[in-house]
């Protein structure tokens, strides 16, 4: 006897669906649960966690010394997602715009960067902007340098550009490629300039991949913690970093687990803004 | 000593940590746990033992011989900060470890959770190899519950071609000249961040008075200005290529076989760190892992770590077999024990070591 097809689909649906969610809840969800449960307890003597209930690790996040650092990185991590909107929007276009073949060249040369450790070349930035690197070397013999180049925020701001420019080009040049190309033309035969065409018509409709793009960007910009301590030397702390001093050198889990919350929130909001303003984008288009 | 690894290292160091507190408890209360009976003629080819120690820290081979001098096979777990192992080490049960390497201060407050199993000195006869000041160190008077695997002092290293006046004080740093501007790194782990600014104030490099570390930070954010970066782990790498000409650093991390690069320990004084061995109450090997320290402390075996990664051990016998030539390319691995105890001992500090933690966190937030 074959069983009915009802039991047939439901089996499938587990043997498709089950590993990928159990991957997720055992290596998601369960962390995500303990850094939950840590949030309200004590730090111990020695690190570790003293099962007392406590406040003090929501109260500590309105000191002005934490709330400054969170601040700094909004900052860098928004600089970042604007710079790689105005690089990004015109490389995407016209990517999307070359004949099939250079459009398949084009997008792997996009992420052909993804093929090497992203530790690496962070250092190869390093070696090239240092006092003694070769930019400065030739900066000096033209009589323009040294440059302080390296350890600065805007050596923050190059790196997490450099890192996650793609993050923002493969988006939008989804959502630019997808469009009906009878739409620029109709705007055209209608009179419009390409600039009025653009603004109007092109612009408005690939909004949904640039707000993608920009939750792509923004989101691991602000988490990062390894450009700053590399490209920034030390001298700029964002809160990647601060989250990972809790854990690691201060062994202080319960503050740095309500750190970790604290951007999660801020995340989730942020995507939640993003699904928002992308359904009314597609609605006002149609 | 605390070897900073690249910062992916310690991430990955993050998710281990995590991992291994989950159901973390850790009690405030304990103290030292009362020793085990020992018995000096177990058959040790029936034990095995787990040692968890910093990569490069010992020799590569160490397994190999232990098994033929002693008969139990050895594992070697690697840690990549005190951080990391005090994580497995705190998290309750059994971590598995039986002998693991980690600065005296964190030795403290591994013995002080009664974590560690108190030495049967009975058992290392090797102890005797020790130089006498390495037995009354400040955070374990006598050995109680540790045994030092090496030790030596932060001070300032540079470059001597490229600094006009060689450094003489942590005044030289703290307040550069104007040549030395954008040339020069401090160290970021706390403990040594506060320590230049400490000394130069007088104090003590443990102390817990809040007016002094407002002091030092204060001290510490005049010259953030004039710093290339904080590094705890490259800045060897930017003295030799001249990016930086004078930086805050461990003698063993001081390149001074490079020709040119000097070592010096300020004349306000400096701290004395110590990494230690210890036995965990948890082992089921204990015998073993007596026997595997009291194998370390052996002048040939010991003798590997001056010659091979030029740390200063705290065993005379052993440096006693380092190559003169070694020592004379070297100075600051022939410093003397008693300069080096002239160092104040890193202790744990406990509840107040998270003034500390504000402290590098302020400095490293200012902008």
């Amino acid at each position: 006897m074959t069983s009915p097809p009802v039991v047939r689909k439901a089996v499938a649906r587990v043997v498709t669906l089950g590993p990928g969610f159990g991957f997720l809840t055992v290596f998601l969800l369960v962390p995500l649960a303990l850094v939950l449960s840590y949030t309200v307890f004590r730090r111990g003597r020695f690190g570790g966690i003293v099962y007392q209930p406590t406040g003090e690790n929501f109260t500590r996040l309105a000191d002005p010394l934490y709330l400054d650092v969170v601040a700094g990185s909004v900052k860098i991590a928004a600089l970042t997602t604007v710079l790689a909107l105005l690089l990004g929007y015109p490389t995407a276009y016209m990517i999307a715009r070359l004949p099939g073949r250079w459009r398949v060249i084009a997008l792997v040369a996009v992420v052909l960067p993804f093929w090497t450790n992203f530790l690496i070349r962070t250092y190869a930035w390093i070696v090239l902007l240092n006092s003694q690197g070769p930019v400065n070397s030739a900066l000096k013999a033209l009589g323009l340098g040294p440059v302080e180049l390296l350890y600065t925020d805007g050596a923050i701001v190059a790196g997490l550009l450099y890192a996650y420019l793609p993050l923002m080009i493969l988006p939008l040049y989804s959502a630019i490629e997808r469009l009906d190309p009878q739409l620029r033309e109709a705007s055209a035969n209608l009179g419009a300039r390409p600039a009025r065409t653009f603004w109007s018509v092109t612009l408005p409709l690939s909004l949904p991949g640039v707000l993608t793009g920009c939750v792509f960007v923004f989101v691991p910009s602000l988490g990062n913690f390894v450009i700053p301590e590399l490209l920034g030397g030390g001298r700029r702390i964002m809160v990647g970093n601060l989250i990972r001093d809790q854990f690691l050198k201060a062994r202080d889990y319960p503050f740095g687990s309500v750190l970790a919350l604290a951007v999660i929130a801020v995340l989730v909001l942020l995507l939640f803004a993003q699904a928002w303003a992308s359904r009314r984008a597609g609605r006002d288009a149609s | 000593m605390p070897r900073h690894v690249p910062v992916a290292l310690a991430s990955a160091g993050l998710a281990f940590a995590l991992a291994a507190c989950g159901g973390a408890s850790t009690t405030d209360s304990g103290g030292q746990a009362a020793p085990d009976a020992l018995n000096a003629k177990a058959d040790l080819s029936k034990q095995s033992l787990t040692i968890s120690i910093w990569d490069g820290y010992s020799p590569k081979d160490l397994p190999q011989q232990v098994k033929a001098k002693l008969g139990f096979d050895t594992k070697v777990a690697i840690h990549d900060t005190n951080e990391t192992v005090m994580a497995k080490l705190t998290a309750g049960g059994d971590s598995g470890i039986d002998v693991a390497f980690v600065s005296g201060q964190y030795a403290q407050a591994l013995n002080a959770q009664g974590l560690l199993e108190p030495l049967h000195p009975e058992l290392i006869p090797n102890l005797k190899n020790l130089y006498p000041e390495a037995t009354q160190l400040a955070y374990d008077k006598g050995n109680k519950f540790s045994v030092p695997y090496t030790w030596g002092t932060t001070g300032l290293c540079y470059r001597s071609d490229l600094v006009k006046t060689p450094p003489t004080s942590w005044n030289d740093l703290l307040n550069p000249s104007a040549d030395l501007k954008k040339k020069i790194t401090m160290m970021t782990t706390e403990r040594w961040l506060a320590l230049p600014a400490l000394k130069l104030l007088g104090a003590s490099v443990n102390t817990t008075d809040q007016a002094t570390l407002d002091k030092a930070k204060a001290a510490l954010l005049k010259v953030k200005p004039d710093l290339l970066a904080y590094d705890d782990t490259t800045f060897g790498d930017r003295l030799k290529s001249g990016e930086a000409v004078m930086v805050e650093a461990w003698d063993g991390w001081c390149p001074t076989d490079q020709k040119n690069i000097k070592f010096v320990v300020p004349k306000e004084g400096s701290d004395l760190w110590t990494d230690t061995m210890v036995i965990l109450k948890s082992s089921k090997n204990k015998e073993a892992a007596h026997a595997f320290i009291n194998y370390v402390l052996e002048p040939s075996v010991h003798g590997w770590v001056p010659a091979n990664i030029l740390y200063k051990v705290p065993n005379k016998a052993a440096m006693d077999t380092v190559d003169p030539a070694l020592l004379k390319d070297h100075p600051e691995l022939a410093l003397p024990p008693a300069d080096l105890l002239k160092g104040e001992g890193l202790i744990d500090l406990g509840e107040a070591s998270t003034a500390y933690t504000r402290l590098s966190t302020e400095v490293a937030a200012a902008q």
